[in-house]
């Protein structure tokens, strides 16, 4: 598959939130507010890419070779774990604004499902380095929209007259339940299918 | 399963665990971040409660601000002097007394004394409420008593009362200030904690306007100016403006006031005393306001004590010092004024 339709399909079609239901959390927990969207989005696209690459690189050097495919699940969180790990301390040390803009949400999505999810469909998927890091990029990018336009809809939400019994997230999964569906007009767009 | 795959598998989950281990550890000496120590002792000192009154997103967020030099270390409204003190003491700077303050509803504009002029449909919510028409109550200044205020206060300290007026609990009240932000209709207010009399009341408006709307609103009689003993009041629109420096919360305005428009916030008030020692010279007579003194010239006079409101005005004016102030166990009486 070519790289501009797995990006799409990993942004639209198969949307992590909207489609697939993956990584949940953090988007109903942080879409209350835009500002704080865009640094979830932010984090997620940095680790996905990050985790993506690192473990990918194990499991075709290390797992493979010598056949401990079984492992996938246990090799995978403890390296993204880890490295998300690792990686906050460098940026805490070199790059300082990128660490406050994304501050606490780095180790909030660590062992997110959405991460994970990505790390094993590329594997699924049998894609090469190239394509996986693709994958990724769409992936991350279609949350981040996805949670974008999720908080400026919840923002105004506050201000409806909405019973008192639906308030808050019992609104907030309705609402996601309807773009959701909305969503759902995109399959078969430059015929790529769920 | 082969015991080869076993060992395989333990020895590489287990050498992938202890290589990531190392790298962390030395990850964390390398790239160690030299935070301030002080910072961790100067959130320690704070009281902790997030609430955002400093207008910084939490205590750590002011903590870091105070460390680094770029806010008054005495920007928090709701430490207790022994936190200043503390917070003072660890950046090494002089400690700044501050006055405590609480917050008051300026308003007595409740279901009794205001009515409603129209059913809103809608949000029951102050914000969207005071947009239409400036509320919902006869009087537009009025508080509308939709509960934003509770809603918004870090302490809990407010809940809306019977009257659909909200109540300040004073014990609870940090004086944070945040309330008074949020009220669309700016009818509350932050006095210091030691003053017992404000006037409740923001209308603009006088005479017959303000009686036709509201029982108890202020219709700027002027009354309250005019028997202030101190010259604290001072008309400024159509609302006495009350100099705080001036005030001795003596009360005086609040009994005189026709509308009933001010609120005393004493507990109690003391009565005056007259002792044996009075030889009848008349002088206490001449300033009480509410003639609750009586005495025939010369001979012993005695205070009415149902009339009497404890103002203290007799008390300052006794050329022999025959008359003290009783009752009231708790209260303070004279307000030391500059």
């Amino acid at each position: 598959m070519n790289p501009a339709k797995i990006f799409l399909a990993a942004f639209l079609v198969n949307n992590i939130i909207l489609l697939r239901y993956i990584g949940l959390c953090p988007f109903f927990g942080v879409s209350t507010r835009f500002s704080t969207s865009f640094g979830m989005g932010m984090a997620v696209v940095f680790v996905m890419m990050m985790a993506t690459f690192v473990t990918f690189a194990l499991y075709h050097l290390l797992l493979i070779p010598l056949n401990l495919l079984f492992l996938r699940t246990a090799v995978f969180i403890l390296v993204i774990a880890a490295l998300v790990q690792f990686v906050e301390m460098f940026l805490k040390k070199s790059f300082r604004a990128l660490y406050s803009a994304m501050g606490i949400y780095l180790p909030l999505i660590t062992t997110n499902c959405a991460i994970l999810a990505t790390t094993f469909l590329v594997i699924d998927y049998r894609y090469n380095l190239f394509q996986a890091m693709v994958f990724a990029l769409g992936t991350s990018l279609g949350f981040t929209f996805v949670i974008l336009i999720f908080s400026a809809l919840r923002e105004k939400l506050e201000y409806a007259p909405i019973s008192p019994a639906f308030r808050g997230y019992a609104i907030a999964f309705i609402a996601a339940a309807l773009v959701s569906l909305g969503f759902l007009g995109f399959i078969g767009l430059f015929g790529l299918s769920l | 399963m082969s015991g080869d795959l076993i060992i395989r598998a333990i020895s590489i989950l287990g050498g992938l665990g202890f290589l990531m281990a190392i790298i962390l550890v030395l990850a964390h000496s390398k790239l160690r971040v030299e935070t301030d120590e002080r910072l961790v002792q100067v959130i320690n000192a704070l009281p902790g409660a997030n609430c955002g009154a400093c207008g910084f997103p939490g205590c750590g967020a002011f903590a870091e601000k105070v460390v680094k030099g770029e806010v008054s270390p005495f920007g928090c409204p709701v430490a207790n002097d022994e936190m200043r003190e503390k917070i003072a003491e660890i950046l090494g700077v002089e400690s700044e007394g501050k006055e405590r303050e609480i917050a008051v509803l300026i308003c007595q504009g409740g279901k009794e004394n205001c009515p409603r002029k129209f059913k809103f449909v809608g949000r029951k919510d102050c914000h969207t409420v005071s947009r239409f028409f400036s509320g919902d109550k006869e009087c537009v200044y009025a508080c509308v008593g939709y509960g934003s205020c509770v809603a918004v206060c870090p302490f809990g300290a407010i809940r809306m009362g019977e009257d659909e007026l909200p109540i300040i609990d004073e014990e609870k009240c940090t004086g944070c200030g945040i309330c008074v932000k949020e009220c669309p209709q700016k009818v509350l207010k932050l006095i210091p904690k030691t003053k017992l009399v404000y006037l409740a009341c923001v209308s603009q408006d006088k005479g017959r306007e303000v009686r036709e709307v509201c029982k108890v609103g202020c219709f700027a009689c002027g009354i309250c100016i005019k028997v202030c003993p101190t010259n604290a009041l001072k008309m400024v629109g159509n609302l006495p403006e009350m100099d705080f420096n001036l005030c001795t919360d003596c009360g005086i305005c609040v009994h005189k006031c026709p509308t009933k428009s001010y609120v005393d916030r004493a507990k109690a008030r003391p009565y005056a005393m007259i002792s044996t020692a009075c030889d009848g010279c008349g002088e206490c007579v001449k300033v009480c306001q509410f003639n609750a003194i009586e005495g025939e010239p010369k001979s012993r006079h005695k205070v009415i004590v149902d009339k009497c409101i404890g103002c203290g005005e007799c008390f300052k004016v006794c050329p022999i010092k025959a008359i003290t102030m009783v009752g009231a166990l708790g209260y303070v009486y004279g307000r030391p004024t500059t």
